[in-house]
């Protein structure tokens, strides 16, 4: 599993080549607080690292969730719209937003692994 | 955190309940603690929740001549509200307004007898204390009381939790207030609130705060509750916060709030007019707003956040108004606003379009408040 500066994490499938499900880190769910609305991207949509592909809102207010890398999204998880508190239930699990097609999966070398991120919140 | 923050008399409780603590009206306050805005909101409608609300600005008006009616007199030159009328051991909503008929503060009013008690915003208190100052001293000595705190109480729970401590809380009515003994000291206290639902408002002395807090907190329906679930609660219950819906560019006739004005402030009243703006009020009155304050259900479940422009129509450019308050309601589990529109787009079920993130999205001029209020009468 490897993990951004922007408390997304991404899980290579492996079934599936150059295919990661990607969510956000327990860290960012308790720190969004409980989340009342999830936008979720087209399936299909090619999307390029940092472009905002998913609108959340919290209690509190609205983020958005980034692409980690570059690529194409092939699955969302519907089941968020209907209960967007799935995030804050099981963030790593039944809370994952998109699974997409990674264009390279070079880019993912250069990003954090569990222990980096441990270290980085 | 910076240092130049105040802390109230329950700080350490708060840490020690995980309180997540933020700047707030030059007070390090709870926003939330463990359990989370959600939980927090939701086990105050179900039970108790006990909030901290001691930045709030607590002051006596204590008449000179020793005549409450000379202190009430004296307010009713700031306040558009019937202070005179206003019966020993009640309390009252009230405003002081500017001389152009904006809000410089909401407040409450309470007769306790042989002095006025007011409760101010935290955000405003050193103002209104100026403001009184400058305009009651010939009448009134104006005392910030800066030796209690000021607990607040509410959820279907509260009533069996305070009169445990402090016999006497089960007797009272809405609005009531009134001096309890208990093991903490005298408890000066209102059944009133700002979460639509009964419950109390407590002024300890602070010496004697925390534990009074743990006190209650030990009852097993009441729990903390942080500053964000208070503001979704008294969205749900269509209450104003000051400086999001009503503030000095607000006239509270297009606040929505002339139930507040009671007839003899009004043009034809006993004592009319007479309070700062009352010229600009009163024409507002007369005449009608050109806008209102409206309670506002988007559909869908995305948020209509404060500043969302509102629309007529799905293409039109020019906005109608715009949302002053907007969150996610954890009891009516949908989205809720509050916002100005043009008088005309006023109406109940009055469909309208919010401008989020680009989109326009359809939402409808509802009733307020959101969720029926559950206080004592």
């Amino acid at each position: 599993m490897k993990f951004t500066e922007e408390h997304e994490w991404l899980r290579p499938e492996d079934d599936e080549e150059n295919v990661v499900t990607v969510g956000i880190t327990e860290h960012a769910a308790e720190q969004l607080g409980d989340l009342v609305f999830v936008e979720l991207p087209e399936e299909g949509k090619t999307v390029a690292k940092e472009d905002e592909v998913v609108v959340i809102e919290s209690v509190k207010a609205a983020s958005d969730i980034m692409a980690p890398v570059d690529g194409e999204i092939i699955e969302v998880n519907t089941a968020l719209e209907e209960n967007p508190a799935l995030v804050n239930e099981d963030p790593l699990g039944a809370g994952w937003f998109f699974k997409m097609r990674v264009a390279d999966m070079a880019d993912l070398d250069a990003l954090m692994d569990e222990a980096a991120y441990k270290k980085f919140i | 955190m910076a240092e130049d923050l105040s802390k109230t008399p329950l700080d350490a409780l708060h840490r020690e309940l995980g309180a997540r603590m933020v700047p707030f009206a030059g007070y390090e306050m709870p926003v939330q603690y463990s359990a989370g805005v959600m939980k927090e909101h939701l086990h105050c409608r179900a039970a108790a929740g006990l909030f901290d609300v001691s930045h709030m600005g607590q002051v006596i008006l204590r008449p000179r001549s020793g005549d409450l009616a000379d202190a009430a007199r004296a307010l009713e030159t700031l306040v558009p509200q019937s202070v005179l009328a206003l019966k020993e051991e009640r309390q009252r909503y009230g405003l002081f307004t500017d001389d152009e008929g904006g809000i410089l503060d909401d407040l409450m009013i309470a007769n306790r007898g042989d002095h006025l008690f007011l409760v101010v915003n935290a955000a405003c208190k050193a103002c209104d204390i100026a403001h009184m100052r400058a305009h009651l001293s010939d009448a009134c000595e104006v005392e910030p009381v800066e030796d209690r705190a000021l607990i607040a109480l509410q959820g279907p729970a509260a009533e069996d939790a305070l009169d445990a401590l402090a016999p006497g809380a089960r007797d009272m009515s809405f609005m009531d207030v009134t001096t309890l003994e208990s093991g903490f000291g005298d408890l000066w206290v209102s059944r009133s609130g700002y979460t639509g639902e009964d419950g109390f408002e407590i002024s300890v002395a602070s010496a004697s705060a925390e534990e009074f807090a743990r006190a209650l907190l030990a009852h097993e329906n009441v729990a903390p509750i942080g500053l964000g679930a208070r503001d979704s609660l008294r969205l749900e219950a269509g209450l104003c916060l000051y400086g999001n819906d009503i503030d000095r560019t607000t006239n509270p006739v297009e606040a929505n709030l002339l139930w507040s004005i009671q007839k003899a402030r009004r043009e034809g009243g006993e004592r009319a007019g007479g309070f700062p703006g009352a010229g600009a009020i009163l024409a507002r009155i007369a005449d009608g707003p050109e806008r209102l304050r409206v309670g506002l259900l988007p559909e869908g479940r995305a948020p209509m956040r404060q500043g969302t422009e509102l629309f007529a129509d799905e293409h039109d450019d020019t906005p109608i108004g715009a949302v002053t308050s907007g969150a996610f309601g954890p009891s009516i589990e949908r989205p809720l606003a509050m916002g100005y529109v043009a008088i005309d787009q006023s109406a109940l079920g009055t469909k309208l379009w919010g401008a989020v993130r680009g989109k326009r999205l359809p939402v409808t001029v509802a009733a307020m408040p959101f969720r029926p209020a559950t206080y004592k009468r």
